[in-house]
């Protein structure tokens, strides 16, 4: 186990984007997000959630596909990705390291997605373990431990240290990056900062979901369940649960017009939303009770149905925070997820 | 430039021939006058008019034309007003081949084949009717049942009548819903002149039409004793990227882009109803 001295991390982070870039939470208008550390920033590892999750470093909510330039009648296409710059991704928590996981599942299978791709490999991931968690917070309903995620490297931060422990080689070559800042020792605290961290994960109000109904074998009972209707009433189909969720990747593809081409771009889309499945002829899903269905039979039977039981929800929280009418994931698994939530 | 599935090709229109006061089938090239790619009958690509939109369209052509690929499209929304509106010589962008094609060399090996469409619906199943031509002797006997609004409606008409109609071993049956002036065929839905034509239930049977048309057809050839493992429809949702990643065609834990659009009927059975 390594140390670094809390009040030595502006002069590593100035050190890291000296010949990376660093993403990193930062506290804005009262708001911690990942953005791009410069010198003056005010970082924010303590906080716990940052209101968007970091899938944006890898999926952006928009992005530049192609550009398509006229001459006449001719039509030429402009490849316009560019090489990716090696960036450090920095303070993800278990959750939302966990979520790039489900994410990898979708845009690196067979066509790879070589835009999230480029992004993907060009960075490091440092991972942080949680100490304080939240009400909100039930990723261990995911087998996932808060304590002690992996990344490239992993971090534990407390009052004083920032304690880091390499686990790949991109992990390594960063420590070596960093290595002035960088002492022997933590191992103890480390250990006992987990302990304590266990016990509170333990006692969350969520931390005892039962998920065992949802299995790909009870898809068509859970799809016709009649309590849908009641679970979805709410819904303004404002998609806010889609844009905070670190593992909702639903996207459209637009053109949008020039002065000297058609730029062809994608953004993230919402299946909250009326017309995310309208066509010229129809719509399959014509009610808010059918697109909330749709969301929630995603995350829990379909998405685990095509990824050997992988669970496409990791338990961050931030739909429970945040959805202006209290409806969340948790009342769904609590509502149909098996006998013991009862 | 790094393979990207999502980055089409340029193709070219060679040729647009008006089927139906709504029906236009295009011939698209690559610019270098080449076939822009291979596929099997029943895969789709994706097509588009760069600043207008992108749609997914089956391939109407047999993958045994090695010259060009033709896509027949109905004009119903705005992607396809534009590609209406335009002229031969006039770009188009194409990617694909995407989704599981008709199992033409499994299944359908030495079956006797019925083809079942309304309207539009004709546009998958040429490309398997021809290809069934093509190898004419792995294919037992071809029963095809086509029906459309009017006349006026009924699209490859040409092609129906001067090479379907004189196949060897082809029953080619029309129908059209209401009568008119100069047709002296079948008057009626495709539904009921199904269950008239008391078919062999043996037969592979390939359906594809309007929704309606679909079910109601479908319940015919179940009391006529049809199994419904051998019985094949293809599907349509929204698609925007066309690889099981966008998140939209979806029913249950299949994507109609990739893990469609041809199924088995025992399949869709298995799916929640919400296509």
């Amino acid at each position: 186990m390594l140390r670094i001295a809390k009040e030595k991390l502006n002069a590593l982070y100035a050190k890291i984007n000296e010949s990376m870039g660093l993403f990193i939470p930062v506290k804005r208008a009262g708001e911690v997000n990942y953005e791009i550390w410069k010198e003056g920033k005010e970082v924010s590892l303590e906080t716990l959630k940052t209101v968007k999750s970091p899938k944006n470093m890898f999926f952006p909510s928009t992005e530049n596909m192609m550009k398509f330039k006229t001459e006449g009648k001719a039509l030429e296409i402009v490849d316009v990705r560019d090489e990716k710059k090696p960036f450090v991704l920095f303070g993800v928590k278990a959750c939302d390291y966990k979520a790039i996981e489900v994410l990898d599942k979708v845009f690196l299978a067979d066509p790879v997605d070589t835009f999230y791709q480029a992004r993907r490999e060009a960075t490091t991931i440092v991972t942080l373990a949680c100490s304080r968690p939240e009400e909100s917070c039930f990723c261990g309903v995911f087998g996932i431990d808060a304590t002690s995620p992996l990344g490239d490297a992993t971090s534990w931060l407390d009052e004083s240290y920032l304690y880091v422990q390499a686990n790949t080689e991109k992990g390594e070559a960063l420590i070596a990056l960093i290595k002035e800042f960088v002492e022997e020792g933590g191992d103890a605290e480390v250990k006992a900062q987990q302990e304590k961290t266990t016990e509170i994960l333990k006692k969350l109000p969520f931390a005892q979901l039962d998920l065992s109904r949802f299995k790909p074998e009870n898809l068509n009972e859970l799809f016709e369940a009649p309590q849908w209707e009641e679970l979805s009433e709410a819904c303004l189909g404002c998609g806010t649960c889609t844009f905070v969720c670190p593992t909702c990747q639903c996207f459209d593809i637009r053109d949008f017009k020039t002065h000297d081409g058609v730029i062809r771009y994608r953004c993230w889309d919402s299946c909250m939303y009326s017309d995310f499945t309208l066509m010229a002829h129809g719509n399959s899903r014509t009610t808010q009770m059918q697109r909330f269905r749709q969301r929630f039979m995603h995350k829990l039977v379909y998405y685990p149905s095509q990824n050997d039981g992988l669970y496409s929800c990791v338990g961050c929280g931030r739909c429970v925070n945040k959805c202006p009418q209290n409806l969340n994931i948790v009342k769904v698994i609590k509502t149909l997820g098996g006998k013991k939530n009862d | 430039m790094i393979e990207e599935t999502l980055i089409p090709k340029i193709g070219v229109i060679t040729d647009i021939r008006k089927d139906t006061p709504d029906v236009k089938t295009f011939r698209v090239v690559g610019t270098d006058g080449a076939k822009l790619f291979e596929h099997m009958p029943g895969q789709c690509a994706m097509v588009s008019v760069p600043g207008v939109g992108e749609c997914m369209f089956s391939i109407t052509s047999s993958p045994t034309n090695k010259e060009y690929m033709e896509f027949s499209i109905k004009k119903c929304g705005c992607v396809t007003e534009v590609l209406h509106a335009l002229e031969v010589g006039a770009y188009v962008t194409v990617r694909g081949p995407y989704g599981r094609n008709f199992p033409v060399e499994e299944d359908f090996k030495g079956k006797d084949l019925l083809f079942i469409a309304g309207g539009i619906g004709l546009a998958p199943l040429r490309s398997v009717i021809n290809y069934v031509r093509h190898y004419r002797e792995n294919y037992g006997k071809v029963v095809i049942v086509y029906g459309a609004r009017s006349m006026d409606d009924l699209v490859d008409f040409d092609e129906i009548k001067t090479e379907w109609m004189n196949e060897k071993n082809f029953e080619v049956y029309l129908t059209i819903d209401r009568p008119q002036e100069g047709w002296d065929g079948h008057v009626g839905f495709v539904p009921a002149y199904v269950k008239e034509l008391g078919l062999d239930p043996n037969m592979t049977a390939v359906l594809c039409g309007p929704p309606i048309m679909i079910k109601f057809t479908l319940a015919g050839l179940l009391e006529l004793g049809f199994d419904k493992s051998r019985v094949f429809t293809t599907l349509e949702l929204r698609m925007k990227c066309g690889v099981g990643k966008c998140g939209r065609c979806n029913v249950g834990d299949k994507f109609v882009c990739k893990d469609g659009p041809v199924f088995r009927m025992t399949e869709l059975d298995e799916l929640p109803d919400e296509y």
